[in-house]
């Protein structure tokens, strides 16, 4: 029997051919064009009903409102769909490796999603008495415990907001330990290779920024360090693991050198990944040093946040941590805020934040931190190392490794020779687009040319780095050939190399009525 | 392990590949006296789905939320109901899991996206152009005082009493280490916000003046007339929006002539979550842009001359300008960003006039309920969702007392101005279209039976 009654028969059709013209709506199938809400929407559709009722007299003070807004509305199933839309036009750690070096794109678990959304975390007001939150207040206590028992430090900040919120919290408790011994120290060293937050964090809590020698192989210049250190250096900054992957091995005589000449040691926790669980940054003299939960703790990036960047400090520096923070005590939680904190706490250099932190990470960071238990974190650092130096060890050949003498930890960096004239790192990570992948982290750190900062992650399988590898590879060897092809990668993804010179020339960041526009112009 | 994909197979071969025994070798350079041997000790070790959720859900349990009690607490935080949709569109992998957008041919979902968020934030706040984003209301506040010092080059601001303390707070933290200095001090439970104390103050070295619109005490002041006296002595007017619904009902602080509007966003889409994460807003006038901290999505074209955007005026942070950078903040609020848009998307124009509209009829009605009781007393001459009353004894034991009936009645003054004495009976109470007439009932019994 046969239900296909029309005579249509299924076929191949031609795969010979290729048609490259337009499309009537400009989409390409799946990959779909998307206008602006502002061009499809109006003020007077909305998606959300509200109840019908009675109004009483206004009690504005007379400053209702007179004109529009501009706020367009649309229906829920226009709006799920424009933003649908607009989603696969990104690329993310759900899609495939996002090997951006110091960045840390690991898989994000949904159990962390579906904790951070239980009502008694999401559902909570910063102000409720502290009798109706004992539940919350212990669960940041709970994650705090953690954090100091992963880096042997005396205490954490749990209120900074991001990774460089950390830092200035950190920078901020060493200015008022040495305001509080009477000392004007105006100087924080900060190596060339460091984050541009590093230098940007001092300078915004007042600091002279200075540039620390760095060593042939990388590393922090121990001697050199040793002969700049003295009455005016406050602290100095250091990433470790450093940008360039490389464990700081001088580390701790570094930190004994700069406590020795009175400063204080700040680390940047950004690529604790490599070592969590391995090694602590308390054995090594570090005072103050702040974690994303974001990166090691898995965190959503969200495409750029929110963050959270708990501080741990050191016992010379816990005295000066900021306020507020929750206290254990014999009769349940208490959060110390101004009013509770002069009888322990005088010595505080103040509030950072409005509330007490980013609730809604500390819940997904613990719930990453217990499913990994002790043991699977140190499986975490030694897989995130294990697949950057597989990756160093498997490129090695066709890519220049400045520092590949010995291992990397959890980060291999490359840099440009090799490549022929004419062609960039920046042909090779924008070709490494329509390979179907997120580039590595470009021409950072700054002390490396053309440099290729790569961080695979420990939630790569085997056969994952197998393909990147070998993608990469042939962009590789395509640029060591002279491909000129390279400069106009990518020719598949949504859209091809973007101006930015206009963009920053004459910046448009918000939309105008197109007549409004024109007449600006 | 759930999380890792490599099996002991696959890490044998990976370190014959580079050339290692074992995962001792890659860890050579760190010093013999760091190294650890094992699992750190008196920590637990792995656990399951099903046990991690079990211990966070009795963690959760423990705590009395916004949904099991009449609610009305404010004073920077909101609760508002968010569409179901929100919540689903923010999670999509492709904005929870994507990186800020560096890579603009494979991010135009969030750089229009953030686009789309700029100009919303930049219509409410009745501002020219946006950022897309800063940490939270409180941050976004202090560094629009840091940009006005770059702008006027002058140090002293003047903060409003009617400014957020918690926000009053965090600006004294920070001007301590950079050398401002700010004129601060605690509200007065009066009718009218400090406004005319406010223009008096105003000097030839004043960089800002600093302005909650509605401020802490739900007052709403015209700022028209303190712009006027600010420009007139070349200063800078920053307005401060802890409740962006307000909005949909007020006029904006930019058609009254503010230069920086900063707020906090929570309102929409965000939800409570215990103070964090949420999403500052940050908007100011387009010949100001090049002081503005945080990061800007620009449109432009690509190289077929398709319209697409990138993150634009790089030159200003810290990954390129390093300590001569506007602010150091990178990572900022995108997904809360995302989550405030999807939400101002679907309200529209008309739902938010709507929504606020609706705010604004059961606060004046829980204002009258309130003050039908003996000796209760409305401060305000206006408000829109939130408002102060005095009671007739100390706020702060009142609402914890009604806290243990199941009443979370609003925030007594004393919790935040712990040492002003002339604030303990003030209590704040915000109303948003959650409180039903029954829990508007609710906290009237309540109150009374505590106070009785």
């Amino acid at each position: 029997m046969s239900i296909n009654q029309s005579g249509w028969r299924p076929e191949m059709g031609d795969a010979q051919g290729s048609n490259d013209a337009p499309t009537f709506t400009g989409n390409r199938a799946l990959m779909l064009e998307e206008p602006l809400i502002f061009e499809i929407a109006d003020n007077s559709t909305t998606g959300v009903d509200f109840a019908e009722e009675d109004m009483p007299a206004s009690r504005l003070g007379g400053l209702e409102r007179q004109s529009d807004i501009g706020l367009p509305g649309l229906s829920e199933p226009e709006t799920v769909r424009h933003y649908t839309r607009l989603s696969r036009q990104n690329y993310a750690i759900d899609l495939g490796l996002f090997p951006l070096g110091s960045c840390t794109m690991k898989h994000n678990p949904r159990l962390n999603e579906r904790m951070a959304r239980l009502p008694g975390f999401a559902d909570i007001h910063p102000l409720q008495p502290v009798d109706s939150v004992q539940g919350a207040l212990e669960c940041i206590h709970e994650l705090a415990e953690w954090l100091v028992k992963l880096t042997n430090m005396s205490s954490v900040a749990m209120s900074p907001k991001a990774g460089a919120h950390g830092e200035l919290c950190g920078i901020l408790a060493i200015r008022a330990a040495l305001e509080a011994r009477g000392e004007q120290r105006d100087v924080v060293l900060v190596p060339e290779s460091a984050h541009g937050t590093n230098p940007a964090t001092a300078a915004f809590a007042g600091y002279k920024v200075q540039a620390i020698a760095v060593t042939p192989d990388g590393r922090v210049d121990l001697d050199k360090l040793k002969e700049r250190l003295g009455p005016d250096v406050a602290a100095v900054m250091i990433t470790n693991p450093n940008t360039c992957g490389l464990f700081e091995r001088d580390m701790k005589a570094i930190s004994d050198a700069v406590h020795e000449a009175g400063g204080y040691v700040y680390c940047d926790g950004a690529n604790f990944n490599a070592i969590v669980g391995r090694v602590r940054p308390g054995d090594l003299g570090v005072d103050a040093m702040h974690i994303n939960l974001h990166k090691t703790f898995s965190t959503p990036h969200g495409g750029g946040g929110p963050g959270s960047g708990p501080v741990v400090f050191s016992a010379a520096l816990t005295p000066f941590a900021p306020l507020p923070f929750v206290e254990k005590r014999d009769d349940g939680f208490h959060l110390v805020e101004e009013e509770t904190a002069d009888e322990h706490h005088g010595q505080s250099f103040g509030r950072m934040v409005a509330f007490h932190g980013q609730m809604g990470m500390f819940t997904r960071a613990l719930s990453y931190i217990m499913s990994h238990g002790a043991d699977g974190l140190r499986q975490v650092a030694e897989d995130a190392v294990l697949n950057a130096n597989y990756i160093l060890r498997s490129l090695e050949d066709v890519l220049e490794a400045p520092f590949g003498k010995g291992p990397c930890m959890h980060e291999a960096l490359f840099g440009d020779a090799g490549i022929a004239e004419g062609l960039s790192t920046l042909d090779i990570a924008k070709a490494l687009i329509d390979e179907g992948y997120h580039p590595m982290t470009m021409y950072f750190p700054l002390v490396v040319h053309g440099a290729m900062l790569i961080e695979p992650t420990e939630t790569e399988s085997k056969a994952d780095l197998d393909q990147f590898i070998g993608a990469l590879r042939s962009v590789v060897e395509r640029a060591r050939a002279g491909d000129e092809s390279l400069k106009g990668a990518p020719y598949h993804a949504p859209r091809r190399r973007l101006d930015e010179t206009q963009a920053a020339r004459k910046p448009v960041l918000v939309w105008q009525e197109p007549e409004l526009a024109q007449a600006a112009e | 392990m759930r999380y890792l994909p490599l099996t002991q197979d696959d890490r044998q071969a990976m370190l014959a590949k580079v050339g290692a025994q074992s995962i001792d070798d890659l860890f050579v350079d760190v010093p013999e006296a760091a190294r650890l041997n094992g699992a750190i000790p008196g920590l637990p070790m792995h656990a399951s789905e099903m046990a991690v959720e079990r211990h966070l859900s009795k963690l959760a349990a423990r705590n009395l939320t916004a949904g099991q009690a009449p609610f009305f607490l404010g004073c920077g935080a909101y609760k508002h109901h968010v569409p179901a949709s929100v919540d689903h569109i923010i999670q999509r992998g492709e904005f929870l899991t994507a990186y800020t957008p560096y890579q603009p041919e494979i991010a135009q979902g969030t750089l229009q996206m953030l686009f789309e968020f700029q100009t919303q934030v930049a219509r409410l706040f009745g501002t020219e152009v946006a950022n897309a984003s800063m940490y939270d209301g409180s941050t976004a506040c202090w560094e629009a005082i840091v940009m006005a010092g770059r702008v006027t080059k002058r140090s002293r601001a003047i903060l409003s009493t009617g400014l957020h303390p918690h926000y009053v707070s965090v600006a004294n933290t920070m001007a301590k280490f950079t050398g401002d200095t700010l004129v601060t001090g605690a509200p007065e439970l009066t009718a009218e916000p400090d406004t005319d104390s406010l223009i008096e103050q105003i000097d030839d070295h004043t960089s800002c003046v600093v302005v909650q619109y509605p401020d802490i005490l739900g007052r709403i002041g015209d700022l028209s007339k303190l712009a006027e006296a600010a420009h007139a002595k070349k200063a800078l007017l920053i307005a401060v929006v802890t409740e962006p619904v307000a909005l949909g009902a007020i006029k904006s602080p930019g058609e009254m002539g503010a230069d920086i509007v900063v707020g906090e966003g929570q309102s929409l889409g965000v939800g409570l979550q215990f103070g964090g994460p949420y999403v500052g807003l940050f908007g100011c006038s387009q010949k100001l842009v090049r002081q503005m901290p945080g990061r800007l999505a620009g449109e432009t074209v690509d190289a077929e001359g398709k319209r697409g955007y990138v993150l634009t005026l790089s030159t200003r942070e810290q990954h390129i300008r390093r300590e001569k950078a506007t602010s150091n903040i990178c990572t900022n609020s995108g997904l809360c960003a995302l989550a405030f848009s999807i939400h101002m998307t679907l309200l529209g124009e008309s739902g938010l006039r709507k929504l606020a509209a609706l705010n604004h009829g059961r606060a004046v009605k829980a204002a009258e309920a309130l003050t039908a009781i003996p000796g209760v007393e409305l401060v305000n001459k206006s408000f829109f969702n939130e408002f102060t009353v005095k009671l007739p004894r100390e706020a702060r034991p009142v609402v914890r007392e009604l806290a243990e009936r199941g009443i979370l009645a609003g925030v007594s003054l004393g919790r935040l101005y712990p040492a002003e004495d002339a604030l303990g009976n003030g209590l704040v109470v915000a109303v948003t279209e959650t409180a039903e007439a029954e829990d508007i009932q609710a906290l009237a019994d309540g109150l009374k039976e505590v106070l009785a």
